[in-house]
C-alpha cells in the first residue's frame, strides 16, 4: 500500500510562486479543454474565443471592465475580512443590501434632490446597507460564538428574499407592465458612463481609490497591523491586547460597506431599477471570494484578479452565444480554474511525498 | 540486528536565501552512543537534524549509513532507514488518544481494528523500557513528559535505531528529565544511537558520550565528554568564558509594585487552578515562583496579565486595581509579560521580525502617530533589539518563523524588557537560550531590579531561582506552600518538600 505524506515547504521563492500559478492555469485550461471536447466544441477555438471575447476586442474589453467594477470593490473588501480569518461568504447579500438602500434613497428623493447630492447620498446609503448587514454576523460571532460562514451565507438568502418581496409588493413599479421590479430611478439618480460603453466610471474610480486606501490601511495603519496579527495567530492577538470585538466590527463595516457600494454601481450604473436579486448581482459576491484569494489577499492585486475573472465572465457569455453552449459553461470554466489555483497554492506551500510502507524492516 | 551500526554526515551544506545555515559539516555516530549536539542559538543544529530526518534537502554533502551512501528525501526515507526524530514542538493531535496518535504515525497500522493491534505493540514497548503510559488517555490530558514518551514510542515502533531529540528537556520537570535519561540510557545499552540537542551543559555532561559543537553553521569541534567540563564546553561553543554565577547585590526594598490578594483562577478544564493566592512584589526585587510545572503557575501569570479571567480576589499594580482589565490596559499600567508558550502565543509567525518586535507595543505613541504606524522608528527599534539581544537573523525583514527557536525567544524577551516595565512577569525566561544568551538575560533581569523595576519570575530551574530571586514562593496544586526569603537557607533546604506539598511554611 502506498502512502501520501505532506510536509511544509521550507522556503517559497517568488519565481516558484509565479511558475505555480502559471502551471495551475495551464493545467486548468487542459481540463477545461476536455469539457469542451465533451460538448463537441474545438477547445482551442473555444478558449481562444473566451479571450478574444473578453480582452481581444474593444467591445469585449469594455464589458470586462464593467464587470470588473463590482468584483474589485467586493473582492478588495473581502481581502480584509479573510486576512483576519473572518470568512465572509455574505458579500452577495451585502451587495444586494447596498442596492436596496440605494433604491430606497433613489425612489424617495429622486425627484427632489439634484444629482450631485443624490448620487453621493446613494453611495453612502449603499455603504451603510452593506456595512449593517456585515455587522450582524460579526456581532453574532464575537458575542455568541456563532460560526460566521453559516450566518453570512444565510443572510444572502434573507436579503434576496427581502428584495423579491419588495419588488413584487410595496415597491412594485407601475411602469413595469405587471412584471416585478421597481420603477426606473429618476434621471438624477443614474450614474454616467463612458460613451459607447457601460463603464460607470464614477464607481470605477471609487473602486480604485478603495483599493489604494485599503492597501494603506492593511500595511501602514495600526488597525491593519492588528488585522494581520489576528489572522496570523489569534492567540498572539489576544496576548497583544487587541480588542477582537472592535476590530471585527470595523473589518465587517469595511468589507460589507464596499460590497454595498458595488451594489449601488450595479443599480444606478447598469440596471437603473431594482429587479430580481439574481439580475442585480449575478453571483459577484461569490466570484469576489475567488478574486480575493487569487490576489493572495493583497488589495492591490485585486485589480488584476478582478479583471481576469471579469474577463472570464464576459468571455463565457461570448462563447455561450457564438458556440451555443449552455449558460453553465462559464461557471464550469470558473470553477475548474478556481480548483486548480487552490490546488496550486497547496502544492506551493506543501511538499507531498509518495512512499511505500511494505519495506522489510516493518515486516520483521 | 540493528539497521544502523554507524551513521555519517559528510560535508553537509545548506543555505537559506544565500546565507549558510550549515557549511561543510562532518559528523559521525556509532551504535550504542549518545552524541550531544551543541551550539549557540542559530548555530544550525535544528537545520542539520532536519536534513538528517529528511525534512530539508542539503545543498551538498552525503549521508552514509554503515559506510554506504543513502538518499534521504523525506521523513519516509529516514524512517525506513531507521531514523526517528522527536521535535521540540510535539506533533501530536490533542483531541485524539495516545493509541490513535501512535497509529497515525505508524507505517504498518492495519486497516481493520487498528487500535487493538497497536495496543499490543505499545504495551510491549512500554514494558521493555518500563514507560508509564496510558494508551487510552487523550493527548491533551498528558503532561509534557508523557507526550514526549508518546513521541519516543512512535519513533521506536517504526524501528528507529537512531533517535534524534531536539531540546527534549526544556519542557520537562526535573523528575521527567530523570526518567527520560533513564530511558535513553536503556536504549543506548540496547544498541540504539541517540543525538541530543540541548543548551543545558549539565545534562550534556551527564548523559552524552561525545559532543559535536557547531558555531555559526560550521563545526567548531568534537570532543569526548569524559575529558571536558562545563566551562570548557561553553568556551568551545561561544569562544569565550561564561559566568555561570551572577552577582546579586543587596538593595533596599522599593515601593509596592504588585499586590495579589486571595486570587482564584480557573484552568482550561474549568477546574480551579489557582486557589486563594496572596503575595506582593516590590520595586528592586525579583520575586520567584518555584514549583513543578502544571501547579497553577501558568494560570497565575495569565490572570495577572489579563489573558485569563480572575474568578475572585484582586490584583493591584501599584495603587491601580487591574483585576480583569484588558491585557492592553494592564500593559499600559506597566506590567509586561513573557508568556510560557512563547512560540505559540508570543509571535505572529508569518509577519516580519520588525512587526513582531512591537506586538505588545504597537499602540504606544512612539510607534504610531494617530492611526499610522511609524515604520521608520519601528525598524530602528528592532535593530536595537537585534543588536543588544544578539538575535541572529539575516535581516529584520524576514518572517519571524524562519528564525531559530532560541532567537525567537531572544526577540520576545528583548521586546518585553526593553520598555522598562515596572513589573515584568516572566515564565521560564531562559528556556531554549544558549549559555551566552542565558548569562546576558540574567544580567538584564538584575539590571531591571537595580533600576527600580520588579520581576515576577516563574521557573522550574531551582539554580536560576536561587541565583536571581530575593524572595521565593513555592506553588503546589494552585496554592503557595510558603514564601521564603532567599537568605533563609534553613527553610530553603526544604524547598523540594514544599514543591511536593509535604512541608508548608
Ligand atoms: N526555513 C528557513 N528559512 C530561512 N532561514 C532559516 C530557515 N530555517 C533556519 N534558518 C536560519 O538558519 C540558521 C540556523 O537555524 P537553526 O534553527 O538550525 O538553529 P539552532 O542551532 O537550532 O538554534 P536554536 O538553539 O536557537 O534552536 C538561523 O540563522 C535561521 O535563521
Ligand atoms: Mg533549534
Amino acid at each position: 500500500m502506498f502512502k501520501l505524506t505532506v510536509y511544509d515547504r521550507e522556503t517559497i521563492t517568488p519565481l516558484r510562486s509565479l511558475m505555480t500559478n502559471i502551471g495551475s492555469v495551464v493545467a486548468a485550461l487542459f481540463v477545461i479543454s476536455i469539457v469542451f471536447l465533451l460538448c463537441g466544441v474545438n477547445p482551442v477555438y473555444a478558449i481562444g474565443k473566451i479571450f478574444a471575447g473578453s480582452f481581444g476586442s474593444m467591445y469585449g474589453f469594455k464589458e470586462t471592465v464593467t464587470k470588473a467594477i463590482p468584483l474589485i470593490l467586493t473582492g478588495a473588501g473581502l481581502t480584509l475580512a479573510f486576512r483576519a480569518k473572518f470568512w465572509n461568504i455574505g458579500a452577495e447579500g451585502q451587495i444586494l443590501m447596498g442596492a436596496l438602500m440605494g433604491t430606497w434613497v433613489g425612489l424617495t428623493w429622486g425627484s427632489v434632490l439634484p444629482s450631485f447630492l443624490l448620487i453621493p447620498l446613494m453611495f453612502v446609503a449603499g455603504f451603510l446597507g452593506g456595512a449593517l448587514l456585515g455587522l450582524i454576523p460579526a456581532i453574532l460571532k464575537i458575542k455568541f460564538s456563532i460560526n460566521e460562514v453559516i450566518s453570512t451565507l444565510m443572510l444572502n438568502y434573507i436579503c434576496a428574499e427581502l428584495i423579491t418581496m419588495l419588488i413584487v409588493g410595496p415597491w412594485k413599479g407601475n411602469t413595469r407592465f405587471g412584471f416585478p421590479g421597481t420603477n426606473n430611478l429618476s434621471e438624477a439618480a443614474l450614474l454616467s458612463v463612458i460613451p459607447g460603453s457601460r463603464i460607470h466610471y464614477g464607481t470605477l474610480m471609487l473602486a480604485i481609490v478603495a483599493v489604494v486606501i485599503l492597501s494603506i490601511i492593511v500595511y501602514r495603519t495600526r488597525f491593519g497591523y492588528e488585522v494581520r496579527v489576528i489572522g496570523e495567530n489569534s492567540e498572539a492577538g489576544k496576548y497583544a491586547g487587541i480588542d477582537f470585538f472592535r476590530t471585527t466590527l470595523v473589518i465587517m463595516v469595511i468589507s460589507g460597506g464596499l460590497a454595498g457600494i458595488a451594489g449601488i454601481g450595479e443599480l444606478a450604473g447598469i440596471h437603473h431599477y431594482l429587479g430580481y436579486p439574481a439580475s442585480i448581482s449575478s453571483g459577484y459576491g461569490f466570484t469576489a471570494i475567488i478574486v480575493a484569494w487569487l490576489a493572495k489577499l493583497n488589495p492591490m492585486y485585486v485589480l488584476v484578479s478582478a479583471l481576469f475573472f471579469a474577463g472570464i465572465l464576459v468571455g463565457g457569455d461570448a462563447i455561450q452565444i457564438s458556440l451555443g453552449l449552455p449558460g453553465a459553461t462559464v461557471q464550469i470554466v470558473n470553477g475548474i480554474l478556481l480548483v486548480f489555483l487552490i490546488m496550486g497554492d497547496y502544492f506551493l506551500k506543501h511538499r507531498v511525498v509518495v512512499g511505500f510502507s511494505n519495506r522489510e524492516h516493518l515486516t520483521k | 540486528m540493528r539497521k544502523i551500526e554507524t551513521l555519517e554526515m559528510v560535508n553537509i551544506s545548506k543555505s537559506f536565501q544565500g546565507k549558510f545555515a550549515n557549511q561543510g559539516i562532518n559528523l559521525k555516530i556509532n551504535s550504542g552512543e549518545i552524541l550531544g549536539l551543541l551550539g549557540e542559538n542559530g548555530a544550525g543544529k535544528t537545520t542539520l537534524m532536519n536534513i538528517l530526518y529528511g525534512l530539508y534537502q542539503p545543498d551538498s554533502g552525503e549521508i552514509k549509513i554503515n559506510g554506504k551512501n543513502v538518499r534521504i528525501t523525506s521523513p519516509i526515507d529516514s524512517i525506513q532507514q531507521g531514523i526517528g526524530m522527536v521535535h521540540q514542538h510535539f506533533m501530536l493531535i490533542q483531541n485524539h488518544s495516545v493509541i490513535e496518535n501512535i497509529a497515525l504515525g505508524y507505517y504498518k497500522t492495519p486497516f481493520f481494528f487498528p487500535k487493538i493491534r497497536i495496543h499490543e505493540k505499545v504495551v510491549e514497548f512500554s514494558r521493555k523500557f518500563s514507560f508509564a503510559i496510558e494508551p487510552y488517555k487523550k493527548v491533551w490530558q498528558l503532561s509534557a513528559g508523557e507526550q514526549q514518551r508518546v513521541e519516543i514510542i512512535k519513533a521506536l515502533l517504526n524501528g528507529a535505531d537512531l533517535l534524534i531529540l531536539d531540546e527534549p528537556t526544556s519542557v520537562l520537570t526535573p523528575q521527567e528529565i530523570k526518567e527520560l535519561f533513564r530511558i535513553l540510557n536503556d536504549m543506548k545499552n540496547e544498541g540504539h544511537m541517540i543525538i541530543l540537542i540541548s543548551h543545558k551543559l549539565d545534562e550534556i555532561m551527564d548523559i552524552c558520550d561525545r559532543v559535536t559543537v557547531l558555531q555559526k553553521g560550521k563545526i567548531a569541534g568534537h570532543a569526548d565528554t569524559a575529558g571536558m567540563d562545563k566551562k570548557s564546553l561553553a568556551r568551545m561553543m561561544i569562544g569565550r568564558d561564561v559566568l555561570f554565577n551572577v552577582n546579586r547585590e543587596p538593595l533596599p526594598k522599593g515601593e509596592q509594585v504588585l499586590k495579589v490578594s486571595n486570587l482564584h483562577v480557573l484552568g482550561d478544564k474549568g477546574i480551579s487552578a489557582v486557589k486563594d493566592v496572596s503575595f506582593d512584589v516590590f520595586a528592586n526585587e525579583i520575586f520567584g515562583i518555584a514549583g513543578v510545572a502544571g501547579n497553577g503557575q501558568k494560570e497565575l501569570a495569565e490572570a495577572i496579565t489579563g489573558i485569563r479571567p480572575v474568578r475572585s480576589g484582586t490584583v493591584f499594580a501599584g495603587l491601580k486595581n487591574i483585576t480583569n482589565m484588558s491585557p492592553r490596559k494592564i500593559y499600559d499600567h506597566g506590567v509586561s509579560h513573557v508568556p510560557e508558550e512563547r512560540i505559540k502565543f508570543g509571535i505572529a509567525p508569518g509577519l516580519f521580525l520588525y512587526d513582531n518586535a512591537i506586538l505588545k507595543q504597537h499602540h504606544l505613541k512612539k510607534f504610531s502617530r494617530k492611526m499610522f504606524l511609524e515604520y521608520g522608528r519601528i525598524k530602528n527599534h528592532t535593530r536595537d533589539l537585534v543588536d543588544s539581544y544578539n538575535v541572529a537573523a539575516h535581516s529584520i525583514e524576514v518572517q519571524i518563523r524562519n528564525l531559530s527557536g532560541g532567537n525567537i525567544q531572544k526577540l520576545i524577551l528583548g521586546r518585553e524588557i526593553s520598555e522598562k516595565p515596572s513589573l515584568l512577569v516572566a515564565s521560564h525566561p531562559t528556556y531554549g537560550l544558549d549559555v551566552g544568551a542565558t548569562e546576558y538575560l540574567r544580567e538584564q533581569l538584575l539590571k531591571r531590579r537595580r533600576e527600580g523595576g520588579a520581576v515576577l519570575l516563574f521557573s522550574e530551574d531551582l539554580d536560576e531561582i536561587f541565583e536571581l530571586c530575593d524572595r521565593i514562593a513555592v506553588m503546589f496544586q494552585g496554592e503557595f506552600t510558603g514564601i521564603l526569603d532567599s537568605s533563609d537557607s534553613e527553610k530553603l533546604s526544604d524547598i523540594g518538600l514544599m514543591m511536593a506539598g509535604s512541608v508548608r511554611y
